[in-house]
This record gives structure tokens, C-alpha cells and sequence, in this order.
């Protein structure tokens, strides 16, 4: 069996902070990260390494410093780790994000193709379902357990609101993994040394065999009019004190807004 | 592509069990008004089987005509057959705009759909307007949260756009309103549709409130170790609220995704929010900020929560949660 695990390098938005003053954004130090979705996709193809012997690539598209994520897989366990990176590919939305990906896909061999539910900078959760679109594959979205046959059927666990639906397809398939689903294994001393033993294959453009028109800026659909910060309500008063006079002015308040 | 061919607002009207979903009904309240603006007709779509008795709620909330699709390849939601009679009916008629719900639905959809039609989708908008030259403004928060962008998608159509649950209003306009309910033939591929069979779809009872409808809630943020969150619980209790989470509690797996507020959770406007040791993220401010009154309560006064709160306290949770759960309940008495 031969899983794609596409993932992604995205700052850690959790930790962006804004300058109360001025209302701009502290981006300063903010770490990137695999995206956490990605991650729980990389821990389930890993499982099914452990279990099936599965071959794992992972393949990224991003900035060449996105070879930080690709070690990291590389040292959580996968075989083969791709980097596809290209100043033509650059500018890109979701639609011409997947084309590429799909294009690079193409030329692998998949059973099982995995990504993460969301990217938290994006938050759009299209790349996925694209993806599969565009190489007339089945997907099932939001996933939150997989059981493989060691065959080709999987039998999938989708999350909706209202609970759950258990889904079954046949490889070659996508799904999406949710970071909640699983806790992904850590890397280990032995993997973090054969990691950068290992090659990061860096592919360009040229490797994807995807016309120009569909790629980066010239393929995406949608673009960005302005970026602005957020408006931010003024602060309210910030009381320090002992946690008996906190909970007196906390009641004074609620009494105020007819809340108690 | 010829974009003047293209016309009409379009909403995807969900319906989850024969039940048509809140948010197909707040879209319909902004497609109206984007449709005004345009001077051109509110369409809603409508996918299912035996689902027809619906079309006039859609018309009561702002459309002009409804399209029914009634088929039981469509009798509960599945990627491929719902992708199927969507991108037919875009490719048939041709609207200017779709709307979709940010739901695990219309998240699974519309990529799915705009890919096939190639077309661009703009997730999880706040804000929706028509601009000076008719141009159609999608804005979302970006980078986490962090920033709105404003995205236009010049070329292509439909305008595809997701909004999130409880984020536009529906028409408060509640006089009689008349429309037209056509019902639409789609031909399915059958063989692409069975590639997925649904064995089973649980609906898990509820164990908590939709936290969307609690007029107050408790939340807890990464600052609260899960033994006290009996506490928050026993506070939420005696201010008739409900008990919700930041994500870095809902991905430490210590509280249900249901509970989770903000740009990836859920969208929430309550009375009072009483924010407990959540430092404030932008991606959580994003789902809890136009709650009525905030309070929030934190170690650390550099807190970015304090900037939305209208009181913060500089405290620790487990001292000052008890407390106030015990005065309120004392002034019952």
C-alpha cells in the first residue's frame, strides 16, 4: 500500500499576538509548525506502516525553509519526503494549490492519499476535497477513525455535527484527518539522526507536468483586494486584587447588565 | 468564460434529515440583500428526497424561486451525488453568486463543487457586499484570524462563498412573501456515486446545549486544568448557561469539538461570555467577540483576552470561579 500524506508549514497562529496600541499584528517569533490536521493525517499513515508495512511519502508545497517539516515526518517514520517548491507556484489559492498537488500526485504511486481537515492560517479546508476532484477520486472529509482491511476497502469514521457517520470506499481514495482524532507519535533519537541522513527530493514546476495557466497566481481564481487588521472594541477595566473583591465587582457587574 | 451570462444570487439550502438548517435561512436573509443591490433574483437550491414541503419556508425567508432536486440518491448528504446535482444546475443556469453554509456539509461540498465547475470559493466569510462598480466583496479573517482580507474572484463564476453558522441574520421582514418552487431532473453517474456507501450515520444524544443558543456561557481555556472544570460547570449552572472551550482545550482533547468557540468552532453572541484562563488568540476573539458583555478572568495581565473584555480580572480561575458561584447562589436565597 502506498499512502501521499500532503501537509503543510504554517505559523503557529495560536501564538500571534496583537500590539493593543496599535492593532497590528506581532509577528515576531511566531513559530511554524506542521500544520496540526497534517499531523494527525501523518499519524494515521504511520499506523498503517506499522500495521500493513504501508510505504509513506510525504509531499509539501512551500517555501524551501518548509524542509523543517519534511525532517520532521522524516524522523517520525516516513520513507520519502518531497518538496515542491517553485517561484511559479507562488501566489496561489486554494484551486491552484490543489492543481499543484494533484499534478505532483500524478506522477506518485497512490492507494491512499491523506491531508489535514484545515490549515489553521487558511482555516479553508478546500485543498483536500480539490484534490480529490481533480483526480476523480472518492473522498470523505473530517475524519476521525480509519480501519483498512489490508485489502483495499476502508472503512472510515466521519465526524458531523450532529455525531458520526461510518462511510466505506475502495482505494485509490483522500480523506481528511482532524488533529483531534489521534495523538501523533513523537520523533525519536534514532529517526531525528537518520532523518538528516536521509534526501529531501526538491521538485520545481517543471516536475509537475501542470500548465502554466492553472498554478500560482495566473491559476488562481480568487485574489486578495486588501488585508487590514481586525477593529478591536476598546478595553474595559482590568481589576487586580484579592479573589474576594474580584467576585464582588463580578456581581456588581452582572447586576448591572440584569444578567443576575 | 463569459461572466455577463451569469446572473442571479444562489443559496445552497441545506437540510440535514429533512430538517432545513438555520444557516440556509441567514444566507437567504443576506442574498436578498445582495440580490437588491444587484437588481437581480434570490435563488435557493434545495437537494433531498421528499424534501419539496420546504420550498416555501425558503421563499418566507427571501427567495424568489426555489429549484428542487428530489431524488433518493440525495435522501442524506453524500459528496458525490450532492457535487453532481449541484455543478449541473451551476452549469445549466449559470448564477452570479452561490452561497453555502461553513458546515461539515458545505465544507465538504463546495470544494468539491468549485473545482469541478473551476471556479473560486472563498471560505468562511464575515461580511458580504456588493461594491461601487457591482463588484462582489467577500471578506474573512485571515491568517488565523489575525487580519480580514477582502477577496474578489474577478473572472470566474459562480462567486462561491461559505459563510459560518450565526454570522449573517435572516430577514426580520416577516410579511407574506410569494415565489416560484421549480422542480429540476439532474441525471446521476451512478458508478462515480457508489464508490462510497454510507453503512451508517449515528446522531449522538445531546449531552450539552447547542452552546449557539446559550445565552451564557463559561469557557475554558488552556489556562483551566480539567479538574476544575466542574467549577466553570457548576457556574454555568447557576447563570442558566452552558460550559464551552478554547481549541487548545478542545485539541488536548479535553473537551468536545461541539463545545469549541472560535474561527474553527463555532460563532457565538451570547449575553454574557465569561472568559477562564484563555489568553485570547485572534482565532478564538474571531468566534466569541460580539458577545453582549465579556468578562474574562487570567494570571496573566498581558492577556490579549483583556483587550475584548469589559471587565478582566488579573486572578486565578480556581480561587475566583468558586467564589462567584457561591455568592450568586447565596443571593438566590
Amino acid at each position: 500500500m502506498n499512502i501521499v500524506v500532503c501537509i503543510k508549514q504554517v505559523p503557529d497562529t495560536t501564538e500571534v499576538k496583537i500590539n493593543p496600541q496599535t492593532g497590528t499584528l506581532m509577528r515576531d517569533g511566531v513559530p511554524s509548525i506542521m500544520n496540526p490536521d497534517d499531523k494527525g493525517g501523518l499519524e494515521f499513515a504511520l499506523q498503517l506502516k506499522d500495521k500493513y508495512n504501508a510505504h509513506v511519502t510525504v509531499i509539501t508545497m512551500g517555501l524551501p525553509q518548509a524542509e523543517a517539516i519534511l525532517r520532521e515526518a522524516l524522523a517520525m517514520g516516513v520513507d520519502r519526503a518531497i518538496l515542491l517548491t517553485d517561484r511559479k507556484l507562488g501566489g496561489a489559492d486554494t484551486l491552484a494549490t490543489s492543481n499543484s498537488l494533484a499534478g505532483a500526485l500524478r506522477t506518485l504511486d497512490y492507494d491512499l492519499i491523506i491531508t489535514g481537515r484545515q490549515a489553521i492560517d487558511g482555516d479553508t479546508a478546500q485543498v483536500g476535497p480539490q484534490i480529490a476532484e481533480h483526480l476523480d477520486i472518492p473522498q470523505v472529509s473530517y475524519l476521525e477513525h480509519l480501519d483498512f482491511d489490508g485489502k483495499k476497502t476502508l472503512t472510515i469514521r466521519k465526524q458531523t455535527e450532529e455525531g458520526y457517520q461510518v462511510l466505506q470506499m475502495d482505494t485509490p481514495c483522500l480523506v481528511t484527518v482532524l488533529a483531534s482524532a489521534v495523538k501523533p507519535r513523537y520523533m525519536h533519537m534514532r529517526g531525528i539522526a537518520a532523518a538528516y541522513k536521509k534526501e529531501i527530493e526538491v521538485w520545481g514546476a517543471d516536475k509537475i507536468n501542470v500548465p502554466e495557466e492553472k498554478i500560482g497566481k495566473a491559476g488562481s481564481p480568487t485574489s486578495v483586494a486588501k488585508a487590514f487588521p481586525k477593529s478591536i472594541k476598546p478595553a474595559g477595566s482590568l481589576f487586580e486584587g484579592s479573589a474576594e473583591e474580584a467576585v464582588n465587582l463580578i456581581v456588581s457587574k452582572l447586576k448591572e447588565q440584569h444578567i443576575i | 468564460m463569459d461572466i455577463t451570462q451569469y446572473k442571479d444570487v444562489y443559496v445552497f439550502a441545506e437540510q440535514r434529515g429533512g430538517v432545513v438548517q438555520k444557516v440556509a435561512f441567514e444566507l437567504l436573509g443576506k442574498a436578498r440583500e445582495l440580490a437588491d443591490a444587484l437588481n437581480e433574483k434570490v435563488v435557493a437550491v434545495l437537494l433531498g428526497k421528499d424534501i419539496e414541503n420546504k420550498a416555501q419556508d425558503l421563499i418566507q425567508a427571501g427567495a424568489d424561486k426555489v429549484l428542487v432536486v428530489d431524488n433518493d440518491a440525495l435522501k442524506n448528504y453524500m459528496t458525490e451525488p450532492y457535487t453532481q446535482a449541484l455543478s449541473q444546475i451551476i452549469n445549466e443556469r449559470k448564477p452570479d453568486i452561490l452561497l453555502l453554509g461553513a458546515t461539515t456539509i458545505g465544507r465538504d461540498l463546495g470544494p468539491r463543487v468549485s473545482a469541478r465547475v473551476t471556479t473560486g470559493l472563498t471560505a468562511d466569510c464575515t461580511k458580504l457586499e456588493i461594491g461601487e462598480n457591482g463588484e462582489f466583496l467577500m471578506t474573512r479573517p485571515a491568517f488565523g484570524g489575525n487580519l480580514m482580507a477582502t477577496i474578489l474572484c474577478k473572472d470566474h463564476r459562480p462567486q462561491m462563498a461559505t459563510v459560518r453558522p450565526g454570522v449573517m441574520q435572516r430577514l426580520e421582514d416577516t410579511s407574506a412573501r410569494k415565489g416560484e418552487v421549480e422542480k429540476v431532473e439532474v441525471s446521476f453517474n451512478m458508478e462515480k456515486i457508489n464508490r462510497v456507501k454510507l453503512l451508517e450515520s449515528v446522531v449522538k444524544p445531546k449531552t450539552t446545549k447547542d452552546i449557539t443558543e446559550a445565552p451564557v456561557l463559561v469557557s475554558a481555556g488552556r489556562g483551566v486544568h480539567k479538574e476544575y472544570y466542574g467549577h466553570l460547570r457548576e457556574l454555568a449552572d447557576e447563570l442558566n448557561g452552558e460550559v464551552s472551550a478554547s481549541r487548545a482545550t478542545v485539541d488536548a482533547g479535553n473537551m468536545d469539538h461541539d463545545l469549541q468557540v472560535g474561527q474553527t468552532g463555532k460563532t457565538v453572541r451570547p449575553k454574557l461570555y465569561v472568559a477562564c484562563g484563555i489568553s485570547g488568540a485572534i482565532q478564538h476573539l474571531a468566534g466569541m467577540e460580539e458577545s453582549e458583555y465579556i468578562i474574562a478572568i487570567n494570571k496573566d495581565k498581558f492577556a490579549p483576552i483583556f483587550g475584548v473584555a469589559d471587565i478582566g480580572i488579573v486572578g486565578e480561575v480556581e480561587k475566583i470561579v468558586p467564589l462567584l458561584t457561591e455568592k450568586i447562589r447565596n443571593l438566590k436565597k
